[in-house]
């Protein structure tokens, strides 16, 4: 077992990083770890740049990651995951789902949304796996579930028993959404 | 049971545990969900209170009558509840007294940074700080032992890293103290100056005591390891240190911060080299350190501003950069904006037209203030968009006619209503527009005086905010639906034309409550498509520009009709 975890997981308020890193902290602690999850809420949520630490460990201090700490970087956007590509570690993964969603000063048109993002990450020497979430969402029966998604892309680069996962899910999901959800893990871990 | 618990939910725990009875409080980032989980247990009784003030006075009676009682807020709450805070360090307590306050280093969620701690010293009153989860839950059962066993309130300092972060605790069960005796005491409960000027003294005379605890207590800890750096740290800075250093420093570890302790600080002073103090904000203990001459480092090098992180104490503690890629590419800023379906959104367009000066609050619609929007002049605290409006407009009397202010349901209940009463008596003809969605939003939902729900969701009276209007003495109560923007326009202009005081109440509750139904997306027909951009001028985060035409993000959109409204080449459908 690997002896620490750093992880990111970024994306755009209202996405559902919560449930993710939630979901990621109840895994390590089932695996032993010390584990510290750092959540964002108030102000910041409402369709603003959102990141949310989940790190594990012998015993965590800070909740947060720095610059060029993080093993793996969860970006639930493409602009978010070129923002915070300074914080992977330089043998870390970062998995980015392909959808592009504008920021407000785009969409006024007082900034541009940058081409080729993805590209020019992995150009920097990054390991970067791109992955369409939203439509693998769509296909599990919601747009909605695209963080589960990822977190089942997630789950296919980290070496942890499939029933860890499940757990994990049945604890931190709603009774209601946890077949679909389970549908969107699987989706995610196949790929 | 061991739990991964976020550090709010982690007091709500230990408040449970430890037999608290009255919770009361009033929502605000970063210390909302103590009180939403408190509300969970059925053994507290739990209330959201209009205001700070209210909240802890709620919970100073229920203290008085014998049960520990809690109240919560964020730091700016606590100018509001200084009031009775400082008195209440004079009368003390019957069963135990915690005053929660959570500080916001960085103001993720707020209009300034100031320090909680500052309240300590001045109304003299011992401030516990938690550092995780674990200490969020332990430091309760601590802080109401010291509330009882030296008569006094007991401030328990948070901040937002430590609020809304997880890590593990392990519960226990509650214990249920008895209610204990109430007796009449005018001595000790009536604060009229013959009994205040007794109680003074007795006050200085606990902070002694206090301050003779710091010296022992196990909330302060000493962890020595390398001699060579020593550091004196409380709450998150501790953990930014600990994870920098780790066993190549020594640690004074405070975890009561008022009163600070002084041998235990020079005796640890002088095991090691060179001390340092890392405090975020002020330099509380750096302060207390050079009153009683122990030589310390402190914001020479670190920053009075913002949050700190363990990047920031290693680089200014000399420790270089780790290694990371640099992307070489502008990244636009993402600010957060206005849901799409944000019934504030119409009247922000409406006031942004009549390029009114607008007296804004504080809420979700604070972002009203962004572009493209742009329709805020103001923004000071709760309640400040009403009076300040009030006051610009007596001093520039010909502004009445151009100028509204806007506030929020909440935020009016808050500490609105007594600016409106302040027009209404000094025959004021300001425009008030409160923007009633039905929710305490921005904080994440909450129920408040005017949606006629509890905490727990019971039904119960809701204020009638037209007759309140009308009662505090306004003539002129409007109601008008904002995602009707010709009927919006309409009514602000009549409004501000008359040479009475005026309430528009803008009614639509927010997009994002459950009970809301949702229209189909909306659709941008392109061939119909004039590029005129004038959708974009509502600032929807679901509509922008792909390919020289508009497109709306169906996942986002929740048909609220207001682009639609702002076509006039009617290619929105």
């Amino acid at each position: 077992m690997k002896k620490s975890y750093h992880v990111m997981i970024v994306g755009v308020g209202g996405q559902g990083s919560l449930l993710a890193s939630r979901l990621l902290g109840n895994v390590f602690m089932q695996l032993g770890y010390d584990v510290k999850v750092s959540e964002v809420h108030g102000m910041s949520q409402r369709g603003g740049s959102v990141v949310t630490y989940v790190k594990a460990g012998e015993q965590v201090f800070s909740p947060t990651v720095e610059p060029g700490e993080a093993d793996l970087i969860l970006s639930f956007e493409q602009l978010e995951g070129a923002r915070w590509i300074s914080y992977l570690k330089k043998d870390g993964t970062m998995i980015v789902n392909t959808q592009k969603i504008d920021p407000m000063p785009v969409i006024t048109g007082a900034a541009v949304y940058p081409d080729n993002l993805i590209e020019k990450c992995k150009a920097l020497g990054a390991k970067v796996i791109d992955v369409d979430a939203l439509s693998l969402a769509e296909e599990a029966g919601s747009a909605k579930a695209t963080n589960v998604v990822l977190m089942g892309v997630l789950a296919s680069h980290m070496d942890v028993a499939e029933e860890i996962w499940q757990k994990a899910l049945e604890e931190c999901v709603p009774p209601k959404f946890l077949e679909m959800n389970r549908k969107a893990f699987a989706l995610g871990k196949a790929q | 049971m061991k739990k991964l618990m976020l550090g709010n939910e982690a007091v709500a725990r230990g408040l449970f545990e430890s037999g608290c009875k009255v919770v009361s409080s009033y929502p605000g980032t970063p210390s909302t969900e103590i009180t939403e989980y408190a509300s969970k247990y059925d053994e507290i009784y739990c209330e959201w209170a209009p205001n700070e003030k209210v909240a802890a006075e709620v919970a100073i009676g229920a203290a008085i009558g014998g049960a520990r009682s809690f109240c919560g807020m964020k730091h700016v709450g606590l100018n509001v509840a200084a009031d009775p805070l400082f008195t209440a360090s004079y009368t003390g307590v019957n069963a135990g007294l915690i005053i929660g306050v959570a500080d916001d280093p960085g103001m993720h969620s707020s209009q300034n940074e100031q320090d909680s701690r500052n309240y300590a010293i001045a109304a003299k009153l011992p401030m516990l700080e938690p550092a995780d989860s674990k200490e969020c839950m332990d430091y309760i059962e601590k802080a109401y032992q010291l509330s009882e066993e030296y008569d006094t309130p007991v401030l328990f300092r948070l901040c937002t890293r430590v609020s809304h972060s997880q890590s593990l605790v392990d519960t226990k069960e509650r214990i249920e103290p008895e209610l204990k005796e109430y007796k009449k005491d005018i001595a000790k409960y009536v604060m009229m100056p013959a009994m205040a000027k007794r109680k003074h003294p007795v006050v200085e005379a606990r902070q002694e005591k206090l301050a003779a605890l710091a010296e022992t207590t196990e909330l302060n800890q000493v962890m020595m390891g390398d001699t060579k750096i020593g550091i004196i740290a409380a709450g998150i800075s501790y953990q930014y240190a600990r994870e920098v250093f780790g066993e190549h420093a020594s640690y004074l570890k405070l975890g009561l911060i008022n009163p600070l302790p002084t041998k235990l600080i020079r005796d640890f002073a002088a095991k090691v080299d060179q001390l340092y103090v890392i405090e975020e904000l002020d330099d509380i203990i750096e302060t207390h350190c050079q009153k009683i001459g122990v030589k310390v480092i402190g914001k020479e090098i670190f920053s009075k501003i913002g949050e700190f992180s363990q990047k920031i104490v290693a680089e200014t503690m000399g420790i270089p950069e780790k290694e990371h890629f640099t992307l070489d590419e502008t990244i636009p800023m993402r600010p957060p904006v206005m849901c799409a379906g944000c019934p504030h959104r119409g009247m922000f367009y409406v006031l942004s037209k009549l390029k009114l000066t607008v007296f804004g609050d504080i809420g979700c619609y604070t972002l009203g203030a962004q572009a493209p929007l742009a329709a805020i002049d103001t923004t000071v605290c709760m309640g400040a968009s009403v009076s300040g409006l009030h006051g610009f407009n007596e001093a520039r009397p010909d502004s009445a006619k151009n100028s509204v202010c806007v506030i929020g349901d909440s935020t009016f209940i808050h500490s609105g209503v007594t600016g409106l009463i302040n027009i209404a008596y000094n025959q004021g003809i300001s425009t008030v527009i409160i923007l009633d969605n039905s929710i305490t939003g921005m904080t994440g939902h909450q129920q408040n005086p005017t949606t006629g729900y509890t905490i727990k969701g019971d039904p119960t009276a809701a204020v009638d905010l037209e007759a309140l209007c009308h009662a505090v003495g306004i003539p002129r109560v409007r109601v008008v639906d904002p995602h009707d923007l010709a009927e919006a326009e309409k009514t602000v202009r009549e409004e501000i034309a008359v040479d009475q005081p005026s309430v528009i109440i803008a009614r639509r509750p927010c997009a994002l409550l459950k009970y809301v139904k949702h229209n189909p997306p909306l659709k941008v027909n392109r061939d119909k498509c004039k590029s005129c951009k004038a959708c974009l001028k509502v600032g929807c985060p679901a509509i922008s520009f792909k390919d020289g035409k508009a497109v709306i993000d169906e996942t986002q959109c929740v048909g609220c009709s207001l682009c639609k409204q702002m076509c006039k080449f009617g290619c929105i459908e």
